[in-house]
């Protein structure tokens, strides 16, 4: 089959000292980011961004690195869930619900282990799942004209407030804030300066890299110095006792069912333009639930417990790659971020990756079933060693952050006023997270908003000022059909499950994945 | 009553982004939609969410208490005067004093913040300038 003569490729490509160097330590890296509180796999990957450019990575090791620490981080979210109670990332809040229980019964090895195997079943099928699928939107590409594509990035910022959005007249305005800082610069059609004041620094328009690392990492610190000291920070005893770290073989034939229908699940909740790894495990963690009834103790340290959040989260981030790389539209918080690197460097996502760039995207796909192998390596008998990174005071860990944030972007520029302009978005992004605003959907703005209106004037170009053009192919109107329910359908799911509560006990502020 | 103080200022921003637009000049390229078309439509949107916030605004935030609203205050005070000094003084010494500071308001004791400062300046300073080859600020004494 095609898919798999493209993958053979995409493993020689992936082969290489360099490569392989980098998953590894992408992996590394995204273990413990995920597996610190405070840092998440999209706060982690926005920080790696100016050093991965300053480095002066090509596209595919870039690439590779990158999206190493994204698998890496939904590894590493469990390590705190289980042992300290504390979500590591969003994602990883299902883990803590059965996880802490496990551990504070003396099991938390077990845990440690089942989860880590979860991990990688979901990690793994979803990457299969990458392989077929993504081709077959991409033959599709021969049917996007420029009406499409408007019609897609509507489809993107319409699902982006995501399916667990609480207001969708937040979600707008977040992306109407993101589209407006895209104005800014010069006009690509016409020559003409917009909303520059006469600033010069501002003809270039707004760098989206000092936006993500200014409202992603540095608002997290100021929250940080904010939160410290409160009520409900972490008077949880840690456990240190890990127990056996290898699981009994009959616990993983117990919690197999598990792995594999949270896998089905998170894959699917992946796939969906914004929702992410957070939602895949939450409807992993449920219907497995609900799955079982009398058959399961949820909440009291079942192994399936563990087992099927994993899972779910690793599988939705592979299941993310997929409207990304395939349509450029990105499936999660995270791959918004990483669509962001790949704007950057030249290369655009969507229907024509595959035939323009194969070698990234196989490259990339290669790279993430080797990068599987090395986190169940790294995780399984290692586990240890990630523990006692956890006994870092946080104190330590946030400033540290904010420097990293700061010597990125000057690493790429050599501008104070873009470190002004970084520490603005910084403010910007903590008051943005004060009011539940989710900062994606800024962040896609900022990436997409040229492009978005490129393709609008090019569409209406080509038919001479005629609006119909717009819903005139039936891909165009299926995207807006779609863009319209989902932009439509959290103000209805929101009656049936409580997203709010589970949000707030998740330290979650927009910053989803 | 956050989200309306917040509706209003979005509103108000919104405003004088459509005013903002009708100053964009005309080019003697045109398309169809010109250059003020598509921002005035999402300067559109911005107005309804604001009003949206407005007559719907969700469940008050916690905003901090004066005492921690200082300690913010100060500590974008600390970014700020970073970012102009950083050119001046070279990376280490600049990133010391800002660290120490963070470490400190982060909870961390006062030796243990400066022992913290000097060990994140250095330890990023030699990771990433010579390890990673990335340029950071030169100071008036060569780091």
């Amino acid at each position: 089959m095609d898919s798999l003569n493209h993958l053979a490729d995409g493993f020689a490509i992936a082969l290489t000292w360099q490569n392989l160097l980098l998953a590894f330590v992408g992996c590394f890296l995204g273990t413990l980011i995920g597996a610190l509180p405070g840092l998440g796999p999209s706060n982690g990957v926005a920080i790696l961004i100016p050093v991965v450019f300053s480095m002066g990575l090509g596209a595919t090791p870039a690439l590779i690195l990158l999206t190493s620490v994204y698998y890496g981080a939904m590894y590493g979210g469990r390590i705190s869930s289980i042992l300290l109670n504390i979500p590591g990332d969003e994602p990883a809040l299902m883990t803590t619900l059965d996880g802490y229980p496990m551990a504070r019964q003396g099991k938390a090895g077990e845990a440690l282990a089942i989860s880590g195997i979860a991990s990688f079943v979901g990690a793994f099928f979803a990457t299969w799942g990458l392989v077929f699928l993504a081709p077959q939107l991409v033959d599709v590409a021969l049917l996007f004209g420029p009406a499409e594509y408007f019609a897609m990035f509507t489809l993107a910022f319409a699902t982006l407030g995501g399916v667990t959005s609480s207001n969708q007249a937040k979600a707008a305005f977040a992306a109407a804030i993101g589209l407006s800082l895209a104005f800014v610069g010069v006009d690509g059609q016409t020559g003409v300066p917009r909303f520059t004041g006469g600033n010069v620094h501002f003809y270039d328009g707004i760098d989206f890299l000092i936006a993500i690392v200014g409202m992603f990492a540095l608002s997290e610190v100021l929250v940080f110095i904010e939160e410290r000291g409160k009520a409900h920070s972490h008077s949880t005893q840690p456990v240190t006792e890990l127990g056996r770290v290898i699981p009994p073989w009959s616990m993983v034939k117990q919690t197999s069912g598990a792995m594999g229908r949270g896998t089905v699940l998170g894959f699917i909740a992946g796939v969906l333009p914004g929702a992410g790894a957070s939602l895949g495990s939450f409807l992993a963690y449920t219907l497995e639930k609900k799955w079982l009834g009398k058959k399961g103790h949820f909440g009291k340290g079942d192994p399936r417990g563990v087992a099927a959040p994993e899972a779910g989260n690793n599988a939705a981030a592979g299941g993310a790659l997929v409207p990304m790389l395939a349509l450029g539209v990105p499936g999660s918080g995270t791959t918004a971020v990483l669509l962001a690197m790949l704007l950057s460097l030249d290369i655009t996502p969507g229907p024509l990756l595959f035939t323009n760039n194969p070698d990234v995207v196989w490259g990339l796909i290669a790279a993430l079933f080797i990068g599987n192998i090395m986190l169940l390596l790294l995780n399984i008998p290692m586990v240890g060693l990630f523990t006692r990174v956890l006994r870092i005071p946080p104190y330590y860990l946030m400033p540290a952050v904010a420097m990293i944030s700061f010597i990125g972007i000057y690493a790429l520029t050599n501008s104070t006023f873009d470190l002004m302009l970084m520490i603005g978005f910084g403010v910007l992004g903590w008051v943005l997270r004060k009011l539940s605003i989710p900062m994606v959907p800024v962040i896609l703005g900022v990436l997409l908003g040229e492009l978005m209106e490129k393709n609008l004037r090019r569409a209406l170009t080509i038919s001479d000022g005629d609006m119909s053009i717009l819903y005139g192919s039936p891909l165009a109107v299926g995207f807006l059909t779609v863009a319209v329910a989902g932009f439509v359908a959290p103000i209805f799911m929101s009656r049936y499950v409580n997203f709010k509560k589970l949000k707030a006990e998740a330290h979650n502020d927009g910053t989803s994945d | 009553m956050s989200d309306r103080i917040f509706g209003g200022i979005v509103l108000t921003v919104s405003l004088l982004m459509m005013w903002a637009t009708t100053l964009i000049e005309e080019s003697f390229i045109q398309d169809p939609l010109g250059p003020k078309a598509f921002p005035l439509v999402i300067a559109g949107v911005m107005a309804v969410s604001a009003v949206v916030m407005f007559f719907k605004p969700d469940s008050e935030p916690e905003w901090p208490g004066l005492h921690k609203l200082l300690e913010l205050v100060a500590t974008v005070g600390v970014f700020i005067a970073y970012a102009q000094i950083l050119p001046i003084a070279g990376f280490v010494v600049a990133t010391i004093f800002a660290t120490a500071f963070l470490v400190w308001r982060l909870g961390g004791a006062p030796r243990q913040s400066i022992v913290g400062g000097i060990t994140i300046a250095v330890g990023i300073y030699l990771v990433f300038h010579f390890m990673l080859g990335l340029n950071l600020a030169k100071g008036p004494w060569g780091f």
